[in-house]
């Protein structure tokens, strides 16, 4: 099959639980319209209605290719990075340091991807915003709080533009054999990372009894945690034809991006309950902000990159 | 403007502000209603106002008026066009002279013909840490002349971290407005209790996590 084939059966496929899962919802809510309505059904069931938004826009930046991979992920990272700084302290000295993030480090961390500039893209963030962003901040002269302030502000720019860039960064892997496919390598990584959010919370609102981290995360539970990653592994060795594993590797690195994204949600979880927040915003109905949906792919994507380069590609 | 043009600078002015400052509603107070009320709110930027219209439903949008000052809104042709023809602002002369209208009658007739009003009562923009500065007589002088209206307090969440005082570039960071309880001035209410109160109402509707200590 070709790679376009591939894809149209992938999004099919996803089509297809999407409509088995509108049905089972809109099942529940019939039931519940005769006992009065249910918090959760009604979360369920616009849940499901953003994932449908969310499915056409994938669909739509691949039909557009590396232009349309590299807008999805880089407005992710404009909507996950405003979602991250809206709760963090910051000071009117810091105007500068953050137009410069947002207008500057953002964009052109997806430029170098677009024309694949490899090293420049590793170090850009880590190298160069790091440095330049306290020198502004030191200039503007204000030193209250300024180790926090710097500090929190070069972490948002790590996790939601650094390594979420490491999504649309696999399109510029050098894979003998996967000539022409790489868009499938990010739906493999998405598909699994995101199914494994879904299935954790399946398996935890079915049989959910012993928390995990009660202080960080109430609804992540031991048995949400097994199934989810279990399960979100086994869609990893099914979709090992769309990548350049075998069944095993497949299913290997879905472990290991499944048990990322899993850390990655607790990590975010963290920060949420220090500010004192629920979600990091409501972009996404149903769901809470970008970053509450995208936060488990930001940490599996740079793992998901380098073991894919270090055995994949030349 | 005809009406058609009008339609379509308002969706542009929404859609900007919308896609800006992703600005969310939060009627905690009250629900949106057709009668004339004073919307007072905290005052971080010469364009807060803009954000009160954006959330506000269509309905209310057209009746809403925003009081601001003569002195800036005057200032030249543009910004007299965008005052006075688009947002239909009630333009306050800070030393009027004597034959003029005086403000608070300007405001009170604005409430009788139908329209709402949205004020900012601390008269300035705030500049240093002061969250909220105090506030001016006159949101207690036009209550008094109707106390028969709602006052409706509305905290501007996060525009001042948007676009500081004296910097050009916005940076696009979220913003919510909130909407509290409506109150009135009651009988034997003095001024100083009543902006007490008032400013009270409006600061307990802040959200202030993301300021730094």
């Amino acid at each position: 099959m070709t790679a376009t084939g591939q894809g149209m059966a992938l999004f099919a496929g996803i089509t297809g639980v999407l409509v088995v899962a509108s049905i089972v919802g809109f099942m529940l809510q019939r039931r519940d319209a005769t006992t009065g309505s249910n918090a959760v059904i009604e979360n369920l069931n616009s849940r499901i209605k953003t994932w449908w938004a969310i499915l056409l826009a994938g669909w739509v930046a691949f039909l557009l290719g590396k232009a349309g991979a590299i807008a999805l992920f880089g407005f992710a990272s404009l909507g996950s990075l405003r979602e991250f700084l809206t709760l963090t302290p910051t000071r009117p000295a810091d105007h500068l340091t953050l137009a410069i993030a947002f207008f500057v480090v953002l964009p052109f961390q997806y430029y170098l991807i677009w024309i694949n500039w490899y090293e420049l893209f590793l170090i850009s963030i880590p190298v160069y915003a790091f440095l330049l962003l306290p020198i502004v901040a030191a200039l503007r002269g204000d030193t209250a709080a300024f180790m926090p302030r710097v500090a929190e502000i070069q972490w948002g720019l790590m996790i939601c533009v650094f390594c979420l860039s490491h999504v649309p960064a696999l399109l510029t892997l050098d894979i003998p054999g996967y000539e022409g496919r790489h868009l499938l390598l990010i739906a493999f990584l998405i598909i699994v990372v995101q199914s494994n959010d879904v299935l954790q919370y399946v398996w935890g609102k079915l049989i959910g009894r012993h928390k995990i981290a009660p202080q960080v995360s109430p609804s992540k539970t031991v048995e949400g945690l097994v199934g989810g990653v279990l399960s979100a592994t086994a869609v990893g060795v099914g979709l090992w034809w769309i990548t350049p594993f075998s069944p095993w590797q497949a299913g290997a690195i879905a472990l290991v991006i499944n048990l990322m994204g899993f850390f990655g949600g607790l990590v975010m979880s963290a920060i949420k309950r220090d500010r004192g927040v629920k979600d990091w915003g409501q972009t996404l109905k149903g769901h809470g902000g970008i970053l509450d949906r995208i936060d488990s792919v930001i940490f599996a994507a740079p793992i998901f990159f380098h073991l894919t380069r270090y055995w994949w590609a030349v | 403007m005809t009406s058609s043009v009008k339609m379509i600078a308002t969706a542009a002015v929404t859609g900007l502000a919308r896609c800006f400052t992703g600005v969310r509603a939060h009627w905690l107070g009250c629900a949106p209603a057709l009668v004339p009320r004073i919307y007072f709110a905290n005052h971080t930027s010469h364009v807060d106002f803009v954000l009160i219209w954006t959330v506000l439903p269509p309905a209310q949008r057209r009746v809403v008026r925003p009081v601001a000052c003569a002195d800036y809104w005057l200032a030249n042709r543009l910004r007299r066009f965008v005052s006075e023809g688009f947002f239909r602002a009630v333009l306050i002369d800070r030393n009027p002279a004597p034959p003029r209208q005086h403000p608070i009658a300007l405001m009170a007739n604005v409430l009788d013909a139908g329209s709402s009003l949205i004020v900012f009562p601390e008269g300035t923009r705030k500049t240093g840490p002061e969250r909220l500065l105090p506030f001016k007589s006159g949101l207690y002088h036009l209550a008094r002349s109707r106390p028969n209206v709602e006052l409706v307090p509305v905290w501007i969440d996060n525009l001042s971290r948007v676009m500081p005082k004296g910097e050009i570039v916005p940076v696009p960071l979220l913003c919510s407005v909130t909407f509290g309880t409506p109150l009135r001035v009651s009988d034997d209410e003095d001024k100083t209790a009543f902006l007490d109160r008032t400013r009270h109402a409006l600061l307990e509707l802040r959200r202030d996590r993301n300021i730094a200590p």
